[in-house]
């Protein structure tokens, strides 16, 4: 199963980035295969609407889980549509969320609420 | 000749300046106001609206039976406004529009390869029409509730503003999209400060963007007497002139708030505010010599 997760670097040291839409990299996970690729965020420093891009790469990539720490709402909306799972809330090492899900610790659900405003993960106020 | 009244910060006094300029120029002026999210120049000019005229945008939509996934329309799009999922084995595909960042620029459309993508009409605000004080024109726009995007309709007010007239723009406060729209193309733009940090820290970015676009501008100094004078030295600094300042008196903030003009409550500033625009028009005419 390919899964993804929003990282701050590009290795499974890396931590968990907090945002969706502008993560500093995805880590992209074959769980089968236990082999990963790390895509730079070109949407990171986008006017807007990088959630909604991000959410339609996923797709593309054919992910089916996504883990990160918040999601905003046009985001969600793709995700439901794509069918894409996630888990929000997540913090810590990237190594240790792919442990964790594969020993089946976290589970994911339906993207079907998202869990910031939009523009959350554009600066400004803490979340 | 195009003058807009613009500020960085909100609440320093523009509609107070653009209304009593308006009145002071008489029949020589028309007043448009472009704070179409809330315009509120009518308090004061109390116009007769003659005619209303309602502002459309293209939406656009998709036919799906006639669309391949290839997902050109959302690389055209340049406000990310679009997502295209292709159908998978659970899924079937779809085509999301995110009318709240849309633009309604056409991209879309233009470029699908299917003629999937049609535009259906929006409603997006309205421009009013009518006369104030029976003297001169009055154009206001008015966004509709709950509508992103100001712009459309600062566009559209902006469609009624005549050369043989002063036009005398009122814009929304800040430095973003409809403020740019209301700037550009004018002649002058007049920024209404208050001698704070705050109205300082503003009307430098407002000057920003005022140099970005090419306008001159001016600066007004609305309740002068409060605070410090680093707005003063800042003016200096930048070489830009500072037209007028109006007291911080009680009186104003009175009369203000039951819908009467600064020249309605002290006449006096009828003069005041024609020296003003004798002063825009002199520093016009310097910034023309010096730039073109």
């Amino acid at each position: 199963m390919k899964i993804c997760i929003t990282a701050d670097g590009n290795s499974l040291e890396a931590n968990v980035d907090p945002r969706f839409g502008r993560c500093a990299y995805f880590i992209l996970y074959d769980t089968e295969t236990d082999t990963f690729e790390a895509i730079p965020n070109t949407n990171a420093t986008g006017m807007g609407g990088v959630g909604i891009q991000n959410a339609t790469m996923m797709a593309e990539k054919g992910v089916e889980v996504i883990f990160t720490g918040n999601l905003g709402p046009n985001a969600a909306r793709v995700l439901q549509q794509a069918d894409i799972k996630v888990v929000t809330g997540l913090t810590g090492k990237i190594k240790d969320a792919v442990e964790n899900f594969k020993k089946g610790s976290l589970k994911a659900i339906p993207a079907a609420t998202p869990t910031v405003l939009p523009h959350s993960g554009m600066g400004g106020k803490k979340q | 000749m195009i003058l807009t009244v613009a500020s960085g910060k909100g609440g320093t006094g523009k509609t107070l300046i653009s209304t009593s300029l308006a009145l002071s120029l008489g029949e020589d002026a028309q007043f448009l106001d472009c704070d179409v999210e809330e315009p509120n120049g009518y308090i004061f000019l109390k116009p007769e609206i003659e005619r209303s005229v309602t502002i459309y945008l293209p939406k656009p939509k998709v036919d799906i039976k006639r669309c391949s996934f290839c997902g050109r329309c959302r690389s055209a799009c340049h406000y990310n406004a679009i997502s295209v999922i292709k159908p998978g084995n659970k899924t079937t595909g779809k085509v999301l529009f995110f009318y709240e960042l849309c633009h309604s620029c056409g991209a879309c459309t233009l470029v699908c390869p299917e003629n999937a993508i049609y535009e259906e009409k929006e409603e997006k605000g309205s421009v009013e029409i009518g006369t104030a004080r029976g003297i001169f024109s009055f154009i206001q726009g008015k966004l509709k509730i709950a509508e992103a995007s100001p712009v459309p309709v600062v566009k559209a007010v902006k469609k009624y503003i005549r050369k043989d007239k002063v036009n005398i723009i009122d814009a929304s406060p800040g430095t973003s999209c409809p403020v740019v729209e209301a700037v550009k193309g004018a002649d002058f733009c007049i920024l209404v400060t208050e001698p704070t940090p705050f109205g300082l820290n503003d009307l430098a970015l407002a000057l920003e963007m005022t140099g970005k676009i090419g306008v001159p501008s001016g600066i007004i100094i609305n309740r002068a007497g409060i605070g410090d004078n680093r707005v003063e030295d800042y003016a200096r600094e930048k070489g830009i002139p500072v037209l007028l300042h109006i007291p911080f008196k009680r009186e104003i903030a009175v009369s203000y708030s039951k819908g009467i003009p600064l020249v309605g409550i002290f006449s006096e500033y009828v003069s005041i505010f024609k020296k003003v625009f004798e002063r825009i028009k002199y520093e016009i005419l310097k910034h023309r010599e010096v730039y073109e």
